[in-house]
């Protein structure tokens, strides 16, 4: 890796996310290693979306409906897995991340392939409309579905297991969401290096040139949405755990504009973009809240300045602007 | 007995549609014109909203609450095109996206600032409380049956104003060839301010009369904002008479839905369990109509030509 000024704040912020729990735990303060988890699980989410819309263009403004999917595995599985209830065909539930990671990775992969089956037939507006219609489709049928606490969500009454470390240390669950955080990361710059990921790009660019070379965008992109949604979901099922509660606020649409937000402050298609506009949002969110209890009101109004004023975000800032448009 | 009760919601679903179709209009008229996605437009919902029960507390009359929604929601939507929307018409959809959805934050928080978290109640004005017979013994509230009436006027003066005045035709001008119209010499910096404040009275119109149905409080455009969402991508984006039948389809198709569903599962399983079957699937089932349409039409039913 060539050592870029880009680069070079990349390992800045990946340093000095993982310096933030060592150091609230060495002052006692295990509130902060909370705070520096939702940043990666936060980042774990909106890499997952950079997929779609950095490296694809793809607008979704549905991908609450893969977080909370992901979040929901989470907690039904653990649910079954407590009650001693088989789930389905007699299989029972799980309380080991690793088992419900692969399920809210397929589970939501395999929703993303669907959703985005008939979205990726239209673009444009469309998309952004259908995806946040079928992520309300999602949100509602939780609402109204009684079995796995419809309105009031879904406890989990004891942070499931990893094997050989204790979950329930604040920073032993930083690391593991950390580490799952490096991993998508990196397979975010293994798919945009590959000629897959060149592809799904040059459709973003250029449709009917991707289209004369003889690939058909629209199974690069469907492909690329699948993934998307998987990553999205993993992170899903790691802030069920987080919160060890899970309900539809996360499959709320706020939650997909928020997710878009994380990537616009970030620096849109840029690898560390999600992580920079994680760490921005929660720290905004909590000096805020600390501050004011409007602090929405002022969210929006940075929000819109950074739209209006300061496009290419917090990274197009400190590095400069990203190579492509 | 039955059939009266399908009566009722058909109607329920008549009212439901037209009050979607006011907020449709507005977005796909936006749209169509400008090229702009607004996700604030159920603020102006809103907005209209909290006007009409603000200016009915204070003067005693839903009428004159009526023409103030109308007012405050046309001058929101002034401002907000001015200040904001202005600079967003040549950017791409995804600034378009979080500008907008930062103005529903700036609102949601700004008007609880203002009125406080307690929902804000509407009465339902004297002249048109009660109810009328239906055929077949039950009764329906006349509010409703104005409801239902107040829209297609509304609806009808719409239609009136775009294909028969100077300004309709300025409107139907810029939504096929803007470049052209602006040589031409119309001033579109000013029809484009218009059009936003004729959408945004129409949603804030939408919002008072709802408002007297259901309670007036922060975050109540949001729902109807998608449902609307969800008429104008099946009528097709920049479609009025897009936006007028999916408006309907979608009004209609929720409340029967939501009425039908259940009581046909019933047939099959348990009563209990054909009531969470069927609500669960009702409250998907707009959802999956659109779907299909998509996946048969993907512009949507009436594609408009330049959108």
């Amino acid at each position: 890796m060539i050592l870029t000024r880009e680069n070079l704040i990349n390992f800045i912020l990946a340093a000095m996310l993982l310096a933030v729990p060592f150091a609230a735990n060495a002052l006692g303060q295990p509130f902060y290693s909370t705070l520096a988890t939702r940043i990666a699980i936060l980042a774990l989410a909106a890499t997952g979306l950079n997929l779609a819309l950095g490296l694809g263009g793809l607008v979704s403004f549905g991908h609450a409906a893969f977080f909370g999917i992901g979040g929901y595995v989470a907690g039904i599985l653990a649910a079954h897995a407590f009650s001693g209830d088989p789930l389905l065909f007699g299989l029972s539930g799980s309380k080991q991340m690793w088992v419900i990671w692969i399920v809210a990775v397929i589970v939501s992969g395999l929703v993303g392939l669907a959703i985005g089956a008939i979205s990726l037939r239209t673009s444009g507006v469309y998309f952004i409309m259908i995806t946040l219609a079928f992520a309300q489709m999602v949100y509602y049928f939780a609402i109204s579905w009684p079995a796995y606490g419809g309105e009031d969500g879904l406890s989990i009454l004891v942070r499931n297991q990893f094997p050989g470390v204790n979950t329930m240390r604040p920073l032993t669950f930083f690391l593991i969401c950390y580490v799952v955080l490096l991993l998508a990361l990196s397979l975010f710059a293994l798919i945009r290096a590959s000629r897959f990921g060149t592809a799904l790009q040059a459709a973003r660019q250029n449709e009917v040139r991707v289209a004369t070379v003889g690939i058909q965008p629209y199974r690069i992109r469907l492909t690329g949405f699948a993934i998307s949604a998987a990553v999205t979901g993993l992170a899903g099922a790691l802030f069920a755990d987080l919160n060890r509660f899970v309900s539809p606020s996360m499959l709320s649409w706020h939650m997909s504009g928020e997710l878009i937000v994380l990537i616009i402050l970030g620096g849109t298609g840029r690898l560390f973009g999600p992580l920079a506009g994680a760490a921005l949002y929660v720290i905004f969110e909590f000096a805020l809240g600390g501050l004011t209890e409007r602090w929405q009101f002022f969210l929006g109004l940075i929000l819109l300045v950074v739209v209006l004023f300061a496009r290419g975000g917090l990274l197009g800032l400190l590095a400069g602007k990203a190579k492509h448009g | 007995m039955t059939l009266a009760l399908a009566l009722e919601q058909l109607l329920n679903g008549l009212q439901l549609g037209v009050m979607l179709f006011l907020m449709a209009a507005g977005l796909t008229l936006i749209f169509g014109v400008m090229g702009l996605i607004n996700l604030a437009h159920g603020s102006l919902y809103m907005v209209g909203a909290f006007a009409c029960a603000t200016v009915a507390a204070w003067t005693g009359s839903f009428w004159i609450g009526l023409i103030a929604s109308l007012a405050a929601a046309a001058a929101a939507g002034a401002i907000v095109e001015l200040v904001v929307i202005r600079r967003l018409y040549d950017r791409d959809h995804l600034d378009q996206v979080l500008a907008t959805f930062a103005l529903i934050l700036m609102f949601s928080e700004g008007t609880r600032w203002l009125f406080g978290s307690f929902p804000l109640y509407l009465d339902i004005p004297p002249l048109l409380q009660g109810a009328v017979a239906l055929p077949g013994g039950t009764e329906y509230p006349v509010y409703r049956l104005a409801i239902i009436l107040a829209g297609a006027i509304v609806a009808f003066g719409l239609y009136l104003l775009i294909s028969r005045t100077r300004l309709g035709m300025r409107i139907r001008a810029g939504e096929s060839d803007r470049e052209m119209i602006g040589a031409l010499g119309v001033d579109i910096r000013t029809l484009y301010t218009v059009v936003f404040a004729l959408g945004a009275a129409l949603a804030g119109f939408a919002g008072a009369m709802v408002g007297a149905l259901q309670s007036v409080q922060v975050g109540m455009g949001e729902p109807v904002l998608i449902l609307a969402f969800v008429v104008i991508v099946i009528g097709g984006i920049g479609s009025i008479k897009g936006a007028l039948l999916g408006a309907l389809l979608v009004g209609v198709t929720d409340t029967m839905g939501r009425f039908l569903l259940p009581k046909i599962l019933a047939l099959f399983v348990a009563p209990a369990q054909a009531g969470m079957i069927g609500g669960a699937a009702a409250s998907m089932l707009i959802y999956i109509v659109m779907a299909v349409i998509l996946a048969v039409k993907p512009r949507g039913l009436f594609p408009a030509a330049h959108a």
